[in-house]
């Protein structure tokens, strides 16, 4: 049984403009040990879907569909069963450390908050357990630093705050958003080691958003790209990268400027702009920008899945 | 343009009412460098390096604390604001957040119009309609949008808004701020195949300011890596990307992820460690040897000058004559 289930999730809401349709009939899974990225430019989805599986989506939004972690859906617990496994067996990463920390409370206080309540760890033990932690995600003098406040920190040092609190619990799923989008290169590398870490000492399995694509091939082993709400393409890592089969896959490929490429080459840009969530057009959602569209785009495409796990949403590229 | 020796230092007060301690921020401390016509320089570093600082002062929108910024020879700081604002006509400036720079109760055709009204107040509208048109063409805008509001288009969109603006009162010199950080990577290749083309059809020269080398590397001639408010190295695009001669540019190249799964894996060892100093407190000596894996002595005591090498590349460090920093096929 995978540990993470996803079946045809719809995550949609309600503006004063009309209904905006975030996430259209996602489906995927992940098992332990695993890590999938979830690619895709903003506002294709990647974020509202993983917030509608925790049950943090805003006040209008509403969610349909399964998320059955273990066997259990997710989407039909009240918050009191949800916190049964938030922050314990699934732990998120949020996308801006700035943010998602508390100005209030200094680091050990929001640090220790879960494992001293799921785990009934004692004070003095979840503290050591904390600085272990930090300690282990590179920063310097520890014990020091977890008796500040986040405002005290830079960015960088923030962001490996919020990685190593999300590790803290030894979570079964970590879900990470976008976790080095706010960080200097440089930086981004220590934390990119440390969730491989994670992986090979408890066998986490570790859902990755991103937009960088460099970033999620260096340590995802499947990767799903959404456009516009949907899944367009999933598959192993050398898949996606060495044999996409979605113009739009292609097309984010070729649109990132790369070091190991000459630099006369001409960066292709996928022309145009997303659609629009409200009035999403009927049929496959990337054919206005699509190089290769023809009539039969006019319908939506149906999820293509070849021998060895490789899918994607286009009517081109079907094994003949 | 030319600059010498500039820096920008802040004051920073710390304190109660009594004894409070003024600390001076080193922004940027030092920086020379010579800028062509029609040349593009690539300004990257982390944040916190003074690049956006360093091109607020290239325009003379903050002072500097030393050294000088020529404009075909003359002295931006030291002319009157009359002559100064003459001088802006030629030079114009690009910011990050598209959106933010955008006044959101403009039309975008008061927008990109705007620098004309400033310094042709008596233009009339026909001209400016024309401009507009022009412009927007140029930038890949519909003209027929112009009467739109920023909050109708994407991310991409308002950054060519906000290049049609900078380009309308055809200036020789566009200084763009991280114009690209806030877009998605389709996106972001759509601007700066723009600039890169604007910039050969109108003989631009362009100072393009980013913390992604592998976008500089697209766009630059030549590229100057930033440090703690001090330039680390400045060489040519084809050099530094290949034999970089600081170690700090190494560094930099190696932490670039690679969208290639085996090449990204196969890159084991790469990065630094530790965090970039305060600028409040930046450490003696070269800045840079806290986190320097060919730290010597010398380091620690001599601010090493940036210095021009054999091959005309200039570099601020005391070892580069015998590091051989040359980056495999694989990086």
């Amino acid at each position: 049984m995978a540990l993470l289930e996803i079946k045809d999730l719809d995550v949609g809401f309600d503006t004063a403009e009309g209904e905006v349709h975030a996430v259209n009939h996602l489906s995927f899974s992940i098992d332990a040990g695993d890590t999938l990225g979830l690619v895709g430019e903003s506002g294709s989805g990647k974020t509202q879907s993983v917030m509608a599986i925790l049950g943090l989506l805003a006040e209008n939004g509403h969610v349909n569909g399964q998320a059955l972690f273990k066997g259990k859906d997710l989407l039909q617990m009240t918050a009191t069963e949800l916190n049964q496994h938030r922050g314990h067996e699934i732990a998120m990463i949020f996308q801006d450390p700035m943010t998602s920390l508390n100005p209030y409370l200094r680091l050990d206080v929001q640090m220790t908050e879960v494992v001293m309540h799921h785990q009934g760890m004692k004070k003095a033990e979840a503290r050591a357990k904390a600085v272990e932690m930090l300690r282990a995600v590179h920063i310097p003098d520890p014990e020091r630093i977890i008796r500040q406040y986040p405002h005290e920190l830079s960015g960088g040092m923030r962001q490996k705050v919020m990685v190593a609190t999300g590790l803290l619990s030894e979570p079964e799923l970590l879900i990470a958003d976008e976790p080095t989008a706010a960080l200097d290169v440089t930086v981004q590398v220590q934390v990119t080691h440390l969730m491989g870490a994670l992986r090979e000492k408890s066998n986490a399995a570790i859902i990755l958003i991103s937009h960088d694509l460099g970033i999620v091939a260096g340590i995802c082993d499947r990767v799903m790209v959404m456009y516009a709400g949907e899944a367009v393409e999933c598959g192993s890592v050398e898949q996606i990268y060495y044999d996409p089969k979605h113009p739009y896959t292609k097309g984010l490929l070729n649109s990132v400027p790369r070091l190991d490429r000459p630099e006369e080459t001409e960066l292709e840009a996928i022309p145009g702009n997303p659609p629009n969530l409200l009035t999403l057009p009927g049929g496959c959602k990337f054919r206005d920008r699509c190089p290769k569209a023809f009539e039969a785009c006019s319908e939506k495409p149906p999820m293509q899945v070849t021998e060895d796990r490789h899918a994607f949403r286009c009517f081109l590229g079907a094994p003949s | 343009m030319r600059v010498q020796d500039l820096a920008v230092h802040f004051k920073l007060r710390e304190g109660g009412l009594l004894g409070s301690k003024v600390h001076t921020i080193k922004a940027v401390d030092g920086v020379s460098f010579d800028l062509d016509a029609g040349e593009t320089l690539g300004i990257v570093g982390e944040s916190g390096c003074g690049k956006s600082t360093l091109a607020r002062a290239l325009l003379a929108l903050v002072k500097p604390s030393r050294g000088r910024v020529l404009w075909l020879g003359e002295d931006l700081n030291k002319l009157d604001d009359e002559d100064l604002r003459k001088k802006r006509l030629d030079m114009q400036i690009v910011f990050q957040d598209p959106l933010a720079a955008l006044n959101p109760r403009m039309t975008v055709r008061d927008i990109i119009a705007e620098p004309l009204w400033t310094f042709f107040p008596k233009i009339a509208r026909v001209q400016v309609d024309e401009r507009v048109r022009g412009v927007m063409k140029m930038v890949g805008l519909l003209p027929n949008q112009k009467n739109r509001y920023p909050h109708e288009f994407s991310a991409g969109q308002c950054q060519r808004i906000g290049i049609a603006r900078a380009l309308i009162l055809n200036p020789k010199l566009v200084v763009c701020d991280e114009p690209v950080s806030a877009l998605d990577v389709s996106i972001q290749a759509q601007i700066v195949n723009l600039l890169k083309d604007l910039q050969k059809k109108l003989n631009l020269s362009l100072v393009f300011i980013a913390h992604d080398l592998s976008v500089v590397k697209h766009i630059s001639d030549r590229v100057m890596v930033m440090y703690l408010g001090r330039a680390m190295e400045l060489s040519s695009r084809d050099r530094l990307y290949k034999v970089p001669l600081h170690p700090y540019t190494s560094a930099l190249i190696k932490a670039v992820p690679v969208p290639d799964p085996q090449l990204a894996r196969a890159a084991v060892d790469r990065g630094l460690t530790g965090d970039m100093p305060s600028p409040l407190n930046p450490p003696p000596g070269c800045v840079f040897h806290s986190r320097c894996p060919f730290l010597i002595k010398r380091c620690q005591m001599e601010v090493p000058a940036l210095r021009r090498m054999e091959n005309g590349d200039w570099v601020a460090c005391h070892r580069a004559e015998e590091l051989d920093l040359s980056i495999g096929k694989s990086g």
